[in-house]
Order: C-alpha cells, then sequence, then structure tokens
C-alpha cells in the first residue's frame, strides 16, 4: 500500500500561551515556542504505520515548511515513515489553505500513484481544516474528515467510521482517497532510540518549485485569494488546572486552592 | 568548543520527555507509597532503548554514548528522580559488562539486561560503608571451578528488583586482592536481605544483598581475578557519578519548574509573588544551579564519548550538582512558604529526594577528597 502523510510544523500547543499577536504586523509572535509536528498529523502517520504493518508498501511523509524546519519533521521519519519529501521554496511563503493545496497536489502528482493520504483534521496553529479537502479536490479523490476508525477488508474495501455532530458515519469506499483523522483514532507511538538512529539512514528530499508542475495560480501570498483583513487575540479565559493525585488528594488540593483565594469559612 | 546538542539529541530529549510525561505520572503515588520500581514499565522502558542505551548494538542495546544516557536520565529525572536513580545503577551493571566482561559474559548477560527481562546493579557499599572500598569484608574462596562468596552489602538500589548483581569480593589481600563476579539472584547462597525505608528517591529500591556460602562459577569472575578493584572504581567514576548527576539534575529541573509555577501563580499585595525581589533572587539562583549543572553533566558525558580521562569531571559532576539540587530544592520549598510542607505539593518530594542524592554513590566528602587531591597535585608549584 502506497501512503502518504501529510505534516506540518507547528508551534507547540503545550506552550499556546507563549504566542502573542503583533499588532503591526498582524502576525504571530513565536519567539521561545518550539516547533513541533503538528500533534493530530502523527495520528495520521500512526494510522499509516498500522496499515503498513498489515499490508506492507512504504510511507512518504510530505510536508510544506522551511528547509530549517527539517529537524523536527525527521521525527516522522523516526516514528517510522520510509521518506519524507519537503516542499520548501521562497516562492511558497504566505501560502493560503488553497495555495498549499494545490501545491502539495503539485508535488504528490509528481511523486507517483498513492492508495491513501492521510491528513491531521486540524492543525493547532491555524485550525482551518481546509487544507486536505481541498487536496482531494485537486487530485481528483474522495475526501473524509473526523475520521475516528479505519478497517480495510481482505478485498481491499475501506470501512471509515467518521465523527458527526450527531454521532458516526460509516463508509465503505475503494483507495484512492483522502483521510482528514481525529484524536480518537488512535495512539501516536513512542519514538524510540533506536528509531531515531535508523531514521538517520532515511531519505529527506527537498523540492522547490521547479520541480513541480504547478497547474494552478494559486502559489505564495501574491497568489493566494485569501487575503487576511484583521487578525484579534481571543480574549484571555482563565487558566485551567488538573489536580493530580487520589480523590483524597485532588479534595485537599482542591480545598488549599480555594482558601488561597479567600473562599473559607471561619 | 561547539555547546550546540545535535539533531539527534534534541529529538532524543523529545521522545523520552513524551514518555516520561505520559507513563511515568500514573505510577508516582504508588511509587511514593510503596517505596517500590515501577516493574510493570520494565518492557516500556526496554522498547524505548532506555534500559540498553549504552549497551553496544550487537548485545541488544541502543548503542548511543554516555552524553545520550544523561539526556535520557535527565528527562527522566524531571519527572521522577527514582527513575535515573534505579536505571543509572542498572546502566552501572551494563557498563561493567560491557567494559570488563568476556565475549561469553556480554552475549549471555547483556541481551536480557536490554530488553527488560531483568534489571542488574553493581553492589559495592557494605554495612562498614562504602567509602573505603578496600576495607571491604565480603570474601570469594576458590574451591576448583567454583568461588564461595560470603559476606554482605547494603545500600543497594535495586537490590530486590534486579537478577544480575556485579559483587566485589575480597580474593586475597590489598588492592590487587579484590575480584568482581557476575552473581545471579538464583546462585546457591545468594539472597536479599532487608528493603530500606528512605525518606526520598522512594520509587528505586534500596537494599541488601547476602551472600551465604553463595556459589559462583569460575567462569563468572568479570576483569580477571585481582581486577576487582578496577572493575569498580571504573565502573563507579566513569557511570555510577555521572548517573548520579543526573539523578540531581533531574531534580533540579522539576525544582525549578515547581518554583516558576508557585511564583508565578501565588498572589500577594494584588501581585504574583515573583514580582517580589526576595524570590526572583531565588530563583535567579535555582535556575543558575540548573545552567551550571547542565554544563558539568554534559561536559561529562562529552568527555566520555571522546575517550578524554573523565574522572575529575564525573566526580564533580555528581558532587556539585547533588549538592546544588539539594539547596536548590530548599530554596523552592522557601519559595512556597507553609504550602511547601504540604504533601499535596511536589516541591517537598524533591527536596527529599535530593537529600538521599547526596550520599548515594559516594559521599560528598569522598568526592571533594578526590577533588582535593586533583586541585593540590595541579595547582602545587
Amino acid at each position: 500500500m502506497q501512503i502518504i502523510v501529510c505534516i506540518k510544523p507547528v508551534p507547540d500547543p503545550k506552550y499556546l500561551s507563549r504566542v502573542s499577536l503583533d499588532e503591526t504586523t498582524k502576525t504571530l509572535v513565536r519567539e521561545n515556542v518550539p516547533t513541533v509536528i503538528n500533534p493530530l498529523d502523527k495520528n495520521a502517520l500512526e494510522a499509516a504505520l498500522s496499515l503498513r504493518e498489515r499490508f506492507g508498501g512504504e510511507i512518504t511523509v510530505i510536508s510544506m515548511a522551511p528547509e530549517s524546519c527539517i529537524p523536527v519533521l525527521r521525527e516522522a521519519l523516526a516514528m517510522g515513515g520510509d521518506r519524507l519529501l519537503v516542499l520548501s521554496d521562497t516562492r511558497f511563503a504566505g501560502s493560503d489553505t488553497l495555495a498549499t493545496a494545490s501545491i502539495i497536489a503539485a508535488a504528490i502528482q509528481k511523486t507517483g500513484a498513492f492508495d491513501l493520504i492521510i491528513c491531521g483534521n486540524e492543525t493547532a496553529d491555524s485550525g482551518t481544516s481546509q487544507v486536505s479537502p481541498q487536496l482531494a479536490e485537486f487530485l481528483g479523490v474522495p475526501n473524509i474528515m473526523h475520521v475516528s476508525a479505519i478497517e480495510v477488508s481482505d478485498d481491499g474495501v475501506f470501512r471509515i467510521k467518521s465523527r458527526i455532530e450527531a454521532g458516526y458515519v460509516i463508509a465503505e469506499l475503494s483507495a484512492p482517497m483522502v483521510l482528514s483523522v481525529i484524536k480518537e483514532l488512535n495512539e501516536p507511538r513512542y519514538i524510540t532510540l533506536m528509531n531515531i538512529l535508523d531514521a538517520e539512514a532515511k531519505d529527506v528530499r527537498v523540492l522547490s518549485a521547479d520541480d513541480m508542475i504547478l497547474k494552478e495560480p494559486w502559489v505564495g501570498l501574491s497568489g493566494s485569494p485569501t487575503q487576511i483583513v484583521e487578525l484579534a487575540a481571543p480574549e484571555k479565559r482563565a487558566k485551567a488546572e488538573i489536580l493530580a493525585g487520589d480523590a483524597r488528594r485532588q479534595a485537599r488540593a482542591l480545598a488549599d486552592r480555594l482558601y488561597r483565594m479567600g473562599f473559607y469559612h471561619g | 568548543m561547539d555547546f550546540k546538542l545535535t539533531e539527534r539529541d534534541i529529538l532524543l530529549q523529545r521522545s523520552i520527555r513524551e514518555f516520561a510525561e505520559k507513563e511515568i505520572p500514573p505510577r508516582m503515588d504508588t511509587m511514593e507509597e510503596t517505596g517500590e520500581f515501577p516493574l510493570d514499565l520494565l518492557k516500556g522502558l526496554a522498547d524505548m532503548g532506555i534500559l540498553g542505551v549504552i549497551t553496544p548494538k550487537e548485545y541488544g542495546g541502543a548503542g548511543l554514548g554516555h552524553l545520550a544516557r544523561i539526556l535520557v536520565l535527565e528527562q527522566l529525572g524531571r519527572v521522577s528522580p527514582a527513575m535515573p536513580m534505579a536505571l543509572q545503577v542498572h546502566h552501572m551493571c551494563t557498563y561493567a559488562l560491557t567494559n570488563f566482561g568476556s565475549e561469553e559474559q556480554k552475549k549471555k548477560y547483556l541481551p536480557p539486561l536490554s530488553k527488560g527481562e531483568e534489571l542488574g546493579v553493581v553492589a559495592v557499599t557494605e554495612p562498614s560503608g562504602g567509602s573505603d572500598v578496600a576495607g571491604m569484608k565480603t570474601t570469594a574462596r576458590r574451591e576448583g571451578d567454583t568461588f564461595i562468596l560470603n559476606g554482605r552489602k547494603c545500600f543497594i538500589t535495586n537490590a530486590h528488583v534486579s537478577n544480575t548483581w556485579i559483587v566485589p569480593a575480597m580474593t586475597g589481600e590489598g588492592r590487587k586482592g579484590m575480584s568482581a563476579f557476575i552473581v545471579e539472584k538464583n546462585f546457591t547462597g545468594a539472597k536479599t536481605g532487608h528493603v530500606e525505608d528512605k525518606v526520598g528517591l522512594r520509587g528505586a529500591n534500596t537494599g541488601e544483598l547476602v551472600f551465604q556460602d553463595c556459589e559462583v562459577p569460575a567462569e563468572n569472575l568479570i576483569g580477571g581475578e585481582g581486577n576487582g578493584m578496577a572493575v569498580a572504581l571504573g565502573t563507579i567514576g566513569n557511570c555510577g557519578r555521572p548517573g548520579m548527576a543526573c539523578v540531581g539534575l533531574g531534580i533540579l529541573n522539576a525544582v525549578i519548574e515547581e518554583a516558576v509555577k508557585f511564583a508565578t501563580e501565588r498572589e500577594l499585595y494584588g501581585k504574583p509573588i515573583s514580582n517580589l525581589q526576595a524570590i526572583q533572587w531565588y530563583i535567579t539562583e535555582i535556575f543558575s544551579d540548573l545552567e551550571i549543572a547542565r554544563l558539568l553533566a554534559y561536559r561529562a558525558g562529552w568527555m566520555l564519548d571522546n575517550n578524554i580521562p573523565a574522572d575529575t569531571a564525573c566526580t564533580l559532576a555528581k558532587q556539585w550538582i547533588c549538592e546544588a539540587a539539594a539547596r536548590s530544592a530548599r530554596k523552592a520549598v522557601e519559595i512556597h512558604g507553609s504550602y511547601g510542607i504540604l504533601k499535596e505539593y511536589p516541591i517537598q518530594r524533591l527536596m527529599r529526594d535530593a537529600l538521599v542524592a547526596i550520599p548515594a554513590g559516594g559521599t560528598a566528602e569522598i568526592a571533594k577528597l578526590v577533588l582535593s587531591r586533583v586541585a593540590i597535585k595541579e595547582y602545587q608549584k
């Protein structure tokens, strides 16, 4: 089975409180925030690894990102991806979701046939959920969003369970297709020390705009139909804290917190 | 000088941090209450390559170096300092086998120690103390193809949760009268004794190993007869001391996080207490201790990886970092005020852990004695 997994480097969601908005440039200030693979993309990769374990084949990991992100993206090879394609070109900078999808589609058309493309349902930074359906549209294959289970019968029919507001939908279809997966699908595996060493020998290639045939006009900031008019930071909400330990310990800690906040009796 | 960690090192840190943050916290209450090492995590630690981090690949290990081991233990220790305590002693066993063992011994003992089928120890300390290694009382008497061991080892990390013990014993007189043996837990006459109820590092088992006419095949002599001192001191110096430095380093990582968390959340006079200069100074001092500790520990690991004699660097790292962990933990307790002595707050555990780390693997005084000799030799005119 030939599987493509699309991944994106994003600011580590654990440190999102450190991300701020530059009011002048209307861009995110990410200083001191580590870059990681978008968490849901790891679920996508885990799904691909499970399918490869059962059916064999190869996993190509694709990311449109600056070359400086390769050390972060290499984690996908340590998880088990076979090769990494990085789509990197200054002309790609500022691409909106449509431009991004059209560039990734052009790269995929260049790399050859595929059975399955798996993406995270949304990214932790922009969260539009638009790239994977647009990618499917460009490639002329079906797309299922919010995928929570993937089953494949012996005769190659995919049975895809996806979450909707009222429950789940189960669809049966044949490859090729684009699946956009949610956290519920699986638990991404740990990266072992042996895997990290193995990944160093794996193939990493960088493709520029000249290495692919871009059929669509949508490339980079100037070619992106989306124009950002205004960006605003959401109103800061109260910070949640998870109390650790057993019930007794949690109750005691909660009582302490309430006492410190001035809620006490007598 | 290049202080930059490689891509591999950074990925390694991230993967171990993720593993540690997910796998260790659900087990920590039980570790604290029972004082036992979470044996159910052994397979996971093995699968990650942590147990065999410095074991060569041909014997089932990950084949990484000492700096990698330090980065791994630091990340585990950030979540639970008891983990690097137990694992660093296990690594001492794999180090001794790798560096002093015969090919047969490596093939037999290293793969199960990497796969998580068992834990290992190096057992030096005796009831009379661990600092005077030459004054060891445990004896090994040769009878044909067997050595008969008699004696008692105490304060041994992993005593009750390990199967492979590297045990130095006296086969003669003086420095050349010591030999080291690989003892399996199920050998006739080998048994575990008392379990210690420690105030800190509770998730690492500590106790006694007892040898009563224990029969050890002569083929289990490691490093050759009369070389036990070299096996013991080489393993302690190059593996045990940097290992203990990692326990302290793990504690310091956790201490700064707890200190900053409390100082930025706790309000006094309508502002977080991190706005108060007294608290800021404490935080700076803890931060400095952590940064210096990292430099000392990483340098020791780098020197070992580059075959540069690292005895002094390892001793300095162990002694300085473990003391820094204790003083920083104490300062973080001060930042917490009365909350610092409540069991609900992790800082009290970190202070207890730091106290236990100081004498473990060699007292601070022995380390200072070694360092003073180096300093006097180096600077005497």
